[in-house]
């Protein structure tokens, strides 16, 4: 069998506060292959965001390894972590969270800046992205200037600009209406089935839910088993 | 680059907020830029002073007089190559506003002494010759409109009565600080005057004035001259003409640095407003920050921000108030003209205000980029506006 894209091993997690010991993962152990389309699902406060954010490496496994494309994420110093973010991850958020003052292009542009690429392979790239998520006539649009969908479209650009391999997205239709939500999650589905992107997605949605591969339940920390949906 | 467009764009994002900041950090260069200016004029005030003159007084106060036959006795000492004296005639020009120094002096000897009041020689030989007439500097002439031949009338109060005046001559201070807001008239005219009017009021003035050979025996003969008036019904006291400006001056020493902490003051009042601005606009800001280290951006981007940000609003408002400086100061140079001769914007001032608000641009950002740079990713997120 080949080697996961991603490999949880025994990560455990638990959070500080006033000295007082909030375990929030325990034990986790997860493979997820290339390719696939796996959503996390379970109630609030189980941890989905934390395994996400661990995965993504904005934050910190307290004991165990997490290893993504044989990368073993936490060995990497802060400074290594976030190049590696800015090359193999895009993460999708709720709330969208564009730059307000940027617009569309702009935003989508943000993360190539990090890159050596010149304007206007910058360009070129920006414009596939918007191309893919179908908004190539709102690149001067402002975030203000364009509906909740749109604005998780343009998220979703931003997070495939640099053409990473692993799509993270925590609850990304959460603050969408049905027809936005619809379109957001046809989109992952191309994503994922035309581009080959993996793609991690947390939701409550279990409409959602249908359009991943595979669902994994996370409950007070701990996974159970997986479920496939086709 | 494109962080400098995010820089712009974020500056201008709460409009209100950011010209309100600004406009509070230009007042407050502007306030640090004048205070500098007065400072650095009561110290132009001494500097017009020449080290080789001695001003000789009543050693009791300076309302006090002095017989002015004591000029030939100063003049005999060894080391003295000029004496002349000078009265405050006080009084009133039309009105108790219209106030400008007018001072009762030797003529042809005080001229001398002063080279800094230099008059076209014509004017010079009519003002000496005719009793009647005063000199006047070219600002306070600009001041009332005088010109040549006319009649200007004082009303006498330490000198009772009325007085009148022919204008013969109009000066241009020597150098860029000296006083061009007085007027010089003869004191045997009023000393004539008060003979016929009020007999035992005559033959005493205010000050002399004493060049001397050699600035470096200034105490020297300051104290031969006292000691000659010692036991006298009036003695004297006598002092260098810039010891004698600085104590004359109402502004003492202490008021100076009085100003000097005000201004410092000023500096840390600009700081709480920008630190303050700052402040609201990170902590609005974190979840922005924590969304661009997600993507890849690190603590240097987020400081250049931060710091981007702060050092525009500085340096927009520090400009700003150096414009204000210049506009405002000129005003302020002519209506303290009487109290003190010069009031230069100088380029130091300039300086100084500008690095003062660009520091005040550095350290209003350093609390701001500490708390962007120490909340993690994770918290960053958390926090939903
Ligand atoms: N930075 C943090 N500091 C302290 N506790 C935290 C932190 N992040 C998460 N937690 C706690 O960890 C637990 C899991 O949080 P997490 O956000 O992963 O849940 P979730 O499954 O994503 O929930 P939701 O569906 O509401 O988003 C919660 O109890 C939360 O309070
Ligand atoms: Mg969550």
């Amino acid at each position: 069998m080949a080697e996961p894209l991603v490999r949880v091993q025994n990560v455990f997690k638990s959070y500080y506060r006033d000295r007082l010991e909030i375990p929030v993962l325990r034990d986790i152990n997860l493979d997820i292959a290339r390719g696939e389309f796996l959503g996390l699902m379970g109630p609030s406060g189980s941890g989905k965001t934390t395994l996400l954010n661990l995965i993504a490496g904005i934050d910190r496994p307290s004991a165990g390894t997490i290893m993504v494309d044989q990368q073993d994420i936490a060995k990497l110093s802060d400074r290594q972590m976030a190049n590696w973010r800015s090359r193999n991850i895009g993460f999708v958020f709720q709330f969208y969270n564009l730059m307000p003052v940027l617009n569309a292009f702009e935003n989508v542009e943000l993360p190539l800046l990090l890159t050596r690429l010149s304007k206007s392979e910058r360009r070129r790239q920006v414009e596939t992205a918007l191309g893919v998520v179908g908004l190539s006539d709102r690149m001067d649009h402002y975030p203000n200037q364009l509906s909740g969908g749109q604005e998780q479209r343009v998220a979703i650009a931003r997070a495939i600009a640099t053409d990473p391999d692993l799509i993270l997205a925590d609850e990304p239709t959460g603050d969408l209406d049905k027809q936005s939500a619809e379109d957001v999650m046809s989109l992952l589905v191309q994503l994922n089935t035309e581009y080959q992107k993996t793609i991690i997605m947390v939701t409550h949605d279990p409409r959602a839910a249908e359009s991943a591969h595979l669902v994994q339940h996370l409950d007070k920390g701990e996974l159970a088993e997986r479920e496939a949906m086709r | 680059m494109k962080v400098l467009k995010l820089i712009s764009r974020n500056t201008v994002r709460h409009r209100l907020r950011t010209s309100l900041t600004i406009l509070g950090m230009a007042i407050a260069v502007m306030a640090f830029c004048v205070i500098r200016t007065a400072i650095i004029a009561w110290y132009a005030s001494a500097e017009t002073a020449a080290p080789d003159r001695l001003i000789v007084r009543n050693a009791i106060s300076l309302t006090f007089e002095l017989p002015i036959s004591y000029g030939d006795k100063i003049l005999e000492i060894e080391g003295v190559n000029a004496v002349s004296h000078a009265s405050w005639f006080g009084g009133v020009y039309i009105d108790p506003k219209n106030f400008f120094p007018r001072f009762a002096v030797d003529a042809e000897s005080y001229l001398a002494i002063y080279p800094e009041y230099p008059i076209p020689e014509e004017q010079r030989e009519a003002f000496l010759r005719d009793k009647n007439s005063a000199i006047a500097g070219i600002q306070l002439a600009d001041r009332f409109g005088w010109e040549i031949g006319d009649i200007i009338t004082l009303q006498g109060d330490i000198y009772p009565g009325t007085f009148e005046f022919v204008l013969r001559g109009i000066y241009t201070g020597a150098k860029e600080n000296t006083d061009e807001g007085t007027m010089f008239f003869h004191f045997d005219y009023i000393d004539e005057v008060m003979r016929q009017t009020l007999p035992g009021r005559d033959g005493s003035v205010g000050t002399f004035v004493v060049r001397i050979d050699d600035p470096a025996r200034a105490a020297e003969i300051s104290e031969t001259i006292d000691a000659l008036f010692v036991n006298s019904l009036a003695e004297t006291k006598t002092e260098t003409e810039e010891a004698f400006t600085l104590g004359f001056v109402e502004f003492s020493g202490q008021i100076i640095q009085g100003l000097q902490v005000i201004s410092i003051m000023v500096i840390g009042i600009i700081l709480l407003v920008l630190g303050n601005t700052m402040a609201m606009t990170a902590r609005e800001r974190i979840n922005e920050y924590a969304v661009m280290k997600t993507l890849g951006f690190r603590g240097p981007h987020i400081v250049g921000l931060i710091l981007g940000e702060s050092v525009v609003i500085a340096v927009l408002g520090g400009l700003l108030g150096l414009g204000l400086s210049w506009l405002v100061i000129p005003g302020m140079r002519a209506a303290l003209s009487v109290f003190l001769p010069a009031f230069p914007l100088e380029p130091i001032t300039l300086i100084l205000g500008f690095a003062a608000a660009l520091l005040v641009g550095i350290l209003a950002s350093v609390f701001p980029i500490i708390k962007a740079l120490r909340t993690s990713i994770v918290d960053g997120l958390r926090i939903i506006d």
